[in-house]
């Protein structure tokens, strides 16, 4: 199972709409460095999408000497616009502010399965590096010949090639003027500047493009204006799995310029105005056919009857360990659904020409949009582009097209472009959720505080990070299917947030049961040298050793792994038992990813991460009946403010000895246990339910 | 038989970034919409359309209004101050510079948005210490949770006097 997305249909096919010596030719000549993963002109099969050379780069530097670089990757705040430019810029050894990053396009970029899973900076970045140290090296050969001399003693800096010897110098321009070179080279060759002689990566540099959105400039989808725009509206069921009886439009259709299009049980309308949109979709009137549906009252029985999941199942091995252990602890942890609440809701807008569609999403899948609209539409996929504006943030939640889609088919009919931005209450009814889950736990150890049994039974919430780093002969770990009640997908760091909730919150029962210190047990039953670092790290920071235990305050220890990043953290909390008030005082994170590419912006995740963590950890949950969303607006589901933010102490571990992995995601997995661990510290009451809201007004 | 609907649109007056518009529009229509459709600034930002998350601040008379909730209608001789209204002959306001120094965002999408909040209270307080910074952008939302360098951002104006001698 491929733990991403194990709801959501199969990628496209690999596909190259633009063949480069076309490009090339479009370009105007210049240099074009294309990368080719081993994969590239194989069939694709499951198999190969895992290959770290999956994905293809290209780097073009025209006849003006003017840097292009075109990934399939989306920026939806993660910075990645900014980091694989200075990735290119590293290795090619020109200024950062030189290079044009062309992404998410899918007419103009290589095919991309996604920007998920922390894949761009471990995957991405170096491809790119490679496509631009073979771009240098075409341009060192360039000079070597002008010059008539060897390559070697010549070099590159800022944007020219200069001959130390004789002090000749040669711009980018000029060298590629009047050159029409194409080279392929291999994914996986080329030697990459070592991270100790680094200049560009490894250092704070500003969102590239920041100004534009500092000066309100940037067009976001929900953003963009085209000649003769029309607005759209879908209808929308009163509830989950409705089904549409009778449609009178009589009404809507007397307001001028609006058009009805019903296709199916698909009711939508588009004006001239995003006003008369909504009034004519308003006055539609509909008769709808309700079904019953689980409510969230019964949502963790519901889900349990609905897996295969048998709790008298067991193994002898499993049998052996728990006899041979001093202490036995079984405990069960659940999380609720929540949403990503992206700022930008989402939108698209949809334009029909010529039989060719072209659609402008906020999505971090362009190209599974592409073959979602070439699938409803019944197109060939060269007939269809998706191009993706920068984003206003996804976390997870903008894999799927539905806006695209929806936007579509409502200007098929129509000779104009249309826009369609979901309001806030559809953004939290018709997008997907972070799965809710049931996490069974059975744990035993010795009387040494040694882990001798681990049975670790997730059902529904998923599988990332399911597996332990704790030492321990006899274990079982599994995850368990469920029919959901609600849609379900991915979230930042997916299932590994619910998994270390479970898996933190349960150790530290454990260890308090045979009287070992949560961080003793820890370091006890850990050898990951990285987890244990950051461990360390993150209690060194703290002062964990020398913590005072203070009537209403609480101090807990978490930590975790996942996508190649290593996090802990340590938390103080104040309980006021008579109005029964938590409030957070002090948050340390000590986070650890390899060589760190810029440390402001990894800051700037790893803060941000935590304090989205905050929401679901105290507050967040989707509650729902009779398959309606019963709090689907920013009034009625709390997310993380200004006020919420307690004194953060953020410890970055730079391993540049190690290849650099993602951090967009797993700083958010460890501190709801940290705060579950702290909050039984100052109480002694332990909740195993996310939210932790009987702690928080 | 097609009719026009029955809010027929009216000429308005409105003042934006110290320009005088004359708009022929929706009378229905949000200040947020009128912005953004009438006269194309779509710096200000729909995030709710309850006045919850702040994507969608302007200045109306210096106070930060959520346009998503107000009627362009009721804005008829109001002076309005969007994101657009703040650079001025290409030099960035201090606080727009100050967000760009600090990479106070992430996506940006909430940006336009609490600039225009900081800006709102820094006109009234021109010295906010951390904790009334806070209070004031509770109302403002950034999904990305950045708000530790958006507060440094705006703590950073707040501590200069650059601001104040420019306006």
């Amino acid at each position: 199972m491929e733990p991403e997305r194990y709801e959501l249909q199969e990628a496209s096919t690999y596909s190259f709409p633009l063949q480069r010596r076309e490009f090339l030719k479009l370009a105007g000549g210049g240099v074009l460095v294309v990368l080719l993963g081993p994969s590239a002109f194989a069939q694709r099969t499951r198999a190969s999408q895992d290959l770290p050379e999956e994905v293809s780069g290209w780097l073009h530097i025209d006849s003006q000497g003017a840097v292009s670089v075109f990934t399939g990757k989306a920026e939806v705040g993660q910075n990645i616009r900014t980091s694989l430019a200075q990735a290119v810029a590293e290795e090619l050894r020109i200024p950062l502010d030189s290079i044009k990053m062309i992404m998410a396009d899918t007419d103009r970029t290589p095919y991309d399965r996604g920007t998920f899973g922390s894949r761009t900076t471990p995957y991405m970045a170096p491809q790119l590096r490679r496509a631009a140290a073979a771009a240098r090296e075409v341009l060192l050969e360039l000079a070597a010949e002008r010059w008539k001399t060897e390559t070697e003693g010549l070099r590159i800096e800022d944007g020219a090639v200069t001959d130390p010897k004789s002090g000749r110098k040669l711009s980018l321009g000029e060298l590629t003027q009047e050159k029409q070179i194409d080279r392929a080279i291999s994914a996986v060759g080329a030697t990459l500047t070592d991270s100790s002689q680094w200049k560009v990566l490894g250092n704070s540099h500003a969102k590239v493009n920041g100004r534009e959105f500092v000066t309100g400039k940037h067009r976001f989808t929900t953003d963009l204006r085209l000649p003769n725009l029309h607005f759209g509206k879908v209808l929308r069921p009163p509830a989950y799995g409705a089904r549409l009886l009778t449609l009178d439009d009589q009404e809507a259709r007397r307001i001028e310029g609006v058009r009805i299009i019903r296709d199916g049980d698909f009711v939508g309308v588009t004006a001239p105005d995003p006003e008369r949109a909504e009034q004519a979709a308003n006055a539609l009137n509909v008769r709808w056919e309700t079904v019953t549906h689980p409510s969230d009252d019964e949502l963790f029985r519901y889900l349990e009857e609905n897996s295969d999941f048998d709790p008298a199942q067991t193994t002898p091995e499993l049998d052996q360990a728990f006899n041979q252990s001093r202490a036995i602890l079984e405990t069960t942890y659940t999380v609720p659904y929540i949403a990503h609440v992206p700022l930008e809701p989402r939108a698209a807008v949809a334009h029909w020409e010529n039989g060719r569609l072209t659609v402008w999403t906020g999505t971090q899948r362009p190209f599974g949009v592409r073959s979602e609209l070439a699938g409803a539409f019944g197109l060939a996929e060269t007939k269809v582009r998706v191009i993706v504006p920068d984003t206003g943030s996804g976390y997870g939640g903008k894999h799927t097209g539905e806006a695209a889609v929806e936007a579509a088919r409502l200007a098929r009919d129509s000779k104009y472009p249309v826009k369609l931005v979901w309001t806030r209450k559809e953004e939290f009814t018709w997008a997907y959720f972070r799965p809710a889950g049931v996490i069974r736990v059975r744990s035993g150890v010795s009387r040494e505080g040694k882990l001798l049994a681990w049975d670790f039974q997730n059902i529904n919430s998923g599988s990332a990070g399911i597996e332990s780093p704790y030492l321990c002969k006899a274990r079982r770990i599994e995850f368990h299917r469920s029919d959901s009640p609600l849609r379900q997908g991915s979230y930042r760091a997916l299932a590994a947030t619910a998994n270390h909730f479970a898996r933190e919150s349960h150790l530290d029962e454990i260890a308090l049961s045979v009287g070992v210190d949560p961080l003793d047990f820890r370091l006890k039953n850990l050898d990951d040298e990285r987890l244990l670092a950051v461990l360390r790290k993150a209690a060194e920071t703290f002062d964990w050793s020398n913590r005072e235990k203070k009537e209403r305050i609480g101090h807990g220890i978490a930590a975790g792994t996942e996508k190649g990043s290593y996090v802990a953290n340590c938390v103080t909390v104040r309980f006021e038992p008579s109005t029964r008030q938590l409030e957070i005082e002090k948050i340390v994170t000590a986070y650890e990813c390899g060589a760190i590419v810029n440390p402001r912006h990894l800051e700037n995740q790893v803060e941000g991460a935590v304090l989205m963590g905050l929401g679901g950890a105290l507050y967040e949950a989707i509650r729902f009946r009779n398959g309606q969303i019963l709090n689907p607006r920013l009034s009625l589901y709390r997310v993380p403010r200004f006020s919420d933010v307690p004194e953060l102490q953020t410890v970055l571990i730079n391993r540049a000895d190690l290849p650099s992995a993602g951090a967009g995601e797993t700083p958010i997995i460890a501190i709801a246990p940290a705060l579950a661990n702290a909050i039984f510290d100052a109480t002694g009451e332990r909740c195993r339910s996310l939210p932790l809201r009987d702690f928080h007004s | 038989m097609v009719i026009r609907m029955q809010l027929t649109s009216i000429e308005i007056a409105l003042r934006v970034n110290g320009q005088e518009h004359r708009v022929k529009t929706n009378p229905r229509r949000s200040l947020l919409s009128g912005l953004r459709e009438d006269l194309g600034l779509i710096g200000a930002k729909y995030g709710c359309g309850e006045g919850q998350c702040g994507a969608c601040t302007v200045l109306i008379d210096g106070d930060a209004v959520r346009s998503c909730i107000r009627r362009v209608e009721d804005l008829k001789g109001r002076d309005i101050v969007t994101i657009e209204g703040l650079e001025k002959d290409g030099q960035l306001h201090p606080l727009q510079q100050s967000f760009l120094d600090h990479d106070a965002l992430q996506c940006g999408y909430c940006t336009p948005g609490m600039i225009m909040s900081a800006l709102a209270l820094l006109n009234k307080n021109p010295r906010p210490e951390s904790d009334e910074i806070i209070e004031f952008m509770e109302g403002n939302i950034c999904r990305c949770c950045a708000y530790p360098r958006i507060l440094k951002a705006i703590l950073q104006v707040a501590d200069s006097d650059f601001h104040r001698t420019e306006s």
